[in-house]
């Protein structure tokens, strides 16, 4: 259907970095452009020519455009612009900002996804400093934190900061919709060095392998060797029973989430800071995660004012065997990354175990002993891993046992 | 009037208002000569004899005084968004009929906006000194009648004390007076804490006005103001809006953009090793500046350090190293909210101590360049390290210098800036306004690079290879360029709305009417 005016983006007085375009086709007349813009002086002439290339570009003759810019960047214009073409009903090829050289590096299966920033899809301002703060992964997020009429240019919107905001070496994360819209979402996103994507509301192995497949289709057309991984989030008492299968459906699956919110909206209880109505569910998950091979995370703390209590949640959720959570707030990155990373007396311990360990498997002992107390196989395993873990971090050089002192 | 290139090379004119006026010579190059500007000798025979100076009305006042046409009426700025008094002075000139009066407040808000009226018909001709908002951009307009003279703190007490500019009437908002005209900061229910800014005025004015809500029984204790320098007292229901005077509670940015800028800085102090056991701070009451503040204060108490002492405006952040045992004196000059006018009411150590002694030209040395940790922002900065804290990207006199200019003889500045802001890059090719020359700006701190000014070697070497992320200030200007897009320069008219003195009383820049 052919509308006649389409409005997209965002103004207003708390707005920052957006641009909210206004369309209305007309029969003729050319193109009639007005201009408000709070960085006018020096970046009107930039505006005006990108508005008419894009215009030109789109294949609009005849059309009344009016911006209300709040200082946009460049890939949000063009995002804009696009999605008020199409808002028209038009459906003409995608003007695509250049991928910039930062935005071409990979990821891998198994790297820590201690925090992941959410970043609501359609807000810009939060796009271009987000990596600044060394999120492990930043989430652009299609689903919830968008507004049911701004789906749509959401999708555009995200596509383009894909390709032109340096995310400074985080894992490039997008949380698709539910359902047919979501796999819609896919083709927006994925050929765009997405590294993995977010399933909300998961409850089973076929939604995942839906979306598996159709990634998988999307990357032979686009000829993309990388893999996409998977992150399924479990929102719902459903998912919570099939945890274990959705977590081994596909090979893609890397890490699987909790979203704590919708679960106890779903089981009807209150959200509480302790989270004893949601241990089960936690349990539950962390270990059909882990006995799939994958990472569990664990859901967002929502009081973002509240260090400590987040701190106390972190270690709670590393006590449980979760691997990371979501953040809702930069600050909550460094808070979290604390939490997960091995206290100082942590691997210390570990190193002792590790170290008698050896001492005795080179003499040929059969029993570990440390001090007066024996040590059984699996602490030493656990010592491994804190070991392993510290030396990622950064926190224990590589060579950490030529550098300990003979004793 | 003719334009003539200073030694920044900046155009800047060779008269004023019709005073001639020199143009900048370069740091520290130019050393006026003469004696020190002094107002009549008054008689104490002119005097009541019981010493009780108070009259009935700010008016009374006024034409006691012999207010008329073309004089200069200078205020301070204590009462800063809240003031209720300074908007007066003009509407009852404009009830006498009085024109082109010359307003030299030490600095204007946005609660001030009314005098555009009075600018409008005449009674005021120009406003030199520091103006905010809707004055700024009045001014940048074209749109009054003289030309405004912005000048630094310290460089306004340089301008009364050699008489560059000659005050004929001060009128002093105190909150606590006696009816000899003693007078102070502290105390009544619009306190400010201190009068740091009101020296120069009262010591200089040929007539002076205090004005009170809070008269109290002779001797006003420990006094400010000396009631010596004093020709009438007014009494009046209410000197300001409390709430606007002082923030109840100052508070630290929220922005985690801001956060991350203010932690670098922190970190920048502490591995250059500028921060150490008995260092001397001075940090602004800005939302960034509070939370470096707040990083240092955790580095000290973590260290076991002290700084020995710092240079207000004080905050409640300031207050709270100073109780800790952190800061082992806080030197005043405004306090910014309740804490800070309390401590100065309760705490031996926190001093008041005006800009006079701490930022001025003609005095025996300066505070300043006892600082060796200064923080400061800016509008603008280029590639030579030029500042800009007066007009915005887009040519608009936003803002007044404040201390600025003086705070950067401090041994070292740091600027803790975002490299854009919204779309428009803080680092430049070359500021709009130059309020500060590059030599006396050592770094640069943004959310995306530490750049350190080459001529300061010494830090550079005192930093690499210690993980921060150091660059270039040309590589922060490639990289707001490359994600805001080059901008483009203001546009201006011919005509200069403002000039800007330097803290020795050249002319460093002019701003020009911005084109339509």
């Amino acid at each position: 259907m052919e509308m006649k005016q389409a409005v997209t983006g965002n103004t207003g007085p708390k707005v920052r970095s957006d641009i909210e375009v206004t369309l209305e086709s007309t029969a003729s007349g050319g193109v009639e452009l007005e201009i408000r813009s709070k960085v006018k002086t020096m970046y009107g002439n930039a505006i005006e020519k990108q508005c008419r290339d894009l215009l030109r570009y789109f294949g609009i003759e005849n059309a009344r455009m009016k911006v209300d810019d709040s200082g946009a960047l460049p890939f949000v214009i063009a995002a804009r612009v696009e999605a008020a073409v199409r808002a028209l009903g038009r459906m003409p090829a995608p003007f695509l900002p250049e991928m910039i050289a930062e935005n071409r590096y990979a990821s891998e299966r198994g790297r820590f996804r201690f925090s992941r920033l959410y970043l609501p899809g359609n807000n810009p301002g939060m796009f271009l400093n987000a990596g600044l703060h060394s999120p492990d992964g930043v989430i652009l997020d299609l689903e919830d934190s968008v507004a049911p009429e701004k789906k749509d240019e959401a999708r555009i919107l995200v596509r383009n900061a894909l390709r032109a905001v340096d995310f400074y070496g985080a894992e490039r994360m997008v949380r698709i919709n539910q359902g047919d819209r979501g796999l819609e979402d896919l083709d927006y996103v994925i050929p765009h060095n997405v590294h993995l994507v977010l399933i909300p509301k998961c409850e089973s192995r076929e939604s995942v392998m839906k979306i598996d497949e159709r990634i998988g289709e999307i990357r032979e057309r686009e000829k993309i060797g990388r893999p996409v991984f998977l992150m399924p989030i479990i929102e719902s008492a459903a998912g919570v029973e099939k945890a274990f299968e959705i977590a081994t459906s596909s090979s893609s699956v890397v890490a699987m989430a909790i979203g704590l919110e919708d679960y106890t909206a779903d089981l009807g209880v209150q959200r509480t800071k302790e989270g004893l109505e949601s241990l089960y569910a936690r349990n539950r998950l962390v270990v059909a995660a882990k006995a799939a091979g994958i990472q569990p995370i664990d859901s967002v703390f929502s009081d973002v004012a509240d260090m400590e209590g987040l701190l106390d949640n972190v270690l709670r959720s590393k006590a449980m065997g979760f691997e990371g959570m979501g953040c809702i707030h930069p600050r909550q990155i460094a808070v979290i990354r604390k939490g997960f990373s091995p206290e100082p007396e942590e691997t210390e311990k570990a190193k002792k175990i590790v170290l008698a360990f050896r001492e005795a498997r080179r003499r040929g002992l059969g029993v570990v002993a440390l001090g007066s107390k024996m040590i059984d196989p699996p602490v030493v395993a656990r010592a491994e891993k804190t070991i392993a873990l510290a030396v990622r971090l950064g926190l224990l050089p590589e060579n950490w046992e030529e550098q300990e002192p003979e004793e | 009037m003719k334009m003539i290139e200073n030694a920044a090379g900046r155009l800047v004119p060779d008269e004023i208002n019709g005073h001639e006026a020199v143009p900048f010579k370069g740091v520290g190059k130019h050393r006026p000569s003469g004696r020190k500007y002094g107002p009549p000798l008054p008689t104490c025979i002119d005097y009541p004899g019981d010493n009780n100076k108070v009259v009935a009305s700010l008016r009374e006042a006024l034409e006691r005084c012999g207010l008329r046409d073309g004089m200069t009426v200078s205020t301070h700025h204590h009462l800063r968004d809240g003031d209720l008094v300074n908007n007066r002075i003009f509407d009852i000139a404009a009830e006498m009929g009085v024109k082109d009066l010359v307003w030299l407040p030490s600095a204007s808000f946005p609660c001030n906006e009314p005098v555009i009226k009075y600018l409008e018909d005449g009674t005021i001709n120009r406003i030199e000194g520091s103006m905010n908002g809707p004055l700024g951009r009045f001014v940048s307009e074209g749109r009054m009648k003289g030309t405004a003279v912005l000048r630094s703190h310290g460089g306004r007490v340089q301008a009364i004390q050699d008489g560059e500019v000659k005050i004929d009437i001060a009128v002093i908002t105190a909150p606590a007076a006696d009816s000899f005209g003693n007078a102070k900061g502290t105390g009544g229910p619009s306190a400010t804490g201190v009068l740091g800014y009101a020296k120069a005025d009262y010591l200089y004015a040929d007539r002076v006005i205090v004005v009170t809500d809070n008269l109290v029984d002779l001797p006003c204790f420990p006094m400010e103001i000396e009631g010596n320098y004093v020709d009438c007292v007014v009494v009046v229901d209410k000197l300001g809006i409390p709430e606007k005077i002082v923030s109840g509670t100052t508070q630290i940015t929220r922005s985690p953009d801001r956060l991350l800028i203010a932690e670098l800085t922190a970190m920048f102090l502490e591995k250059s090793g500028l921060l150490y056991d008995g260092a001397t701070m001075q940090a602004g009451a800005g939302g960034t500046s509070l939370a470096i503040a707040v990083f240092v204060h955790e580095m000290l108490k973590k260290k076991g350090w002290k700084l020995s002492f710092g240079f207000g405006g004080s905050t409640k952040y300031m207050v709270k190293m100073l109780e800790e045992g952190q800061m082992g004196y806080i030197l005043d000059a405004q306090a910014f909210d309740l804490d800070a006018v309390r401590s100065v009411e309760e705490n031996p150590n926190h001093i008041p101590y005006s800009v006079f002694n701490a930022y001025n030209y003609h005095s025996k040395g300066n505070l300043t360049t006892m600082m060796d940790i200064m923080i400061l922002g800016a509008t603008e900065i280029d590639t030579e390290f030029n500042g800009n804290v007066v007009t915005h990207s887009d040519g608009l006199m936003l803002h007044g210098i404040g201390g600025w200019q003086n705070c950067l003889h401090a041994r070292n500045v740091i600027l803790p800036v975002p490299l854009f802001r919204d779309r428009i890059p803080v680092i430049v090719d070359q500021v709009t306004t130059l309020c500060g020359p590059g030599e006396l700006i050592d770094v640069i701190i943004t959310e995306r690079g530490i750049a350190i000014n080459p001529r300061r070697q010494d830090l550079l070497d005192s930093v690499r290879g210690k993980g921060l992320p150091l660059v270039t200030v040309e590589e922060l200007k490639e990289m707001a360029e490359r994600i805001c897009g080059k901008p483009e320069k203001a546009a201006f008219d011919d005509r200069v709305v403002a000039a800007i003195k330097w803290v020795d009383g050249t002319v460093i820049d002019s701003v020009r009417k911005v084109s339509r």
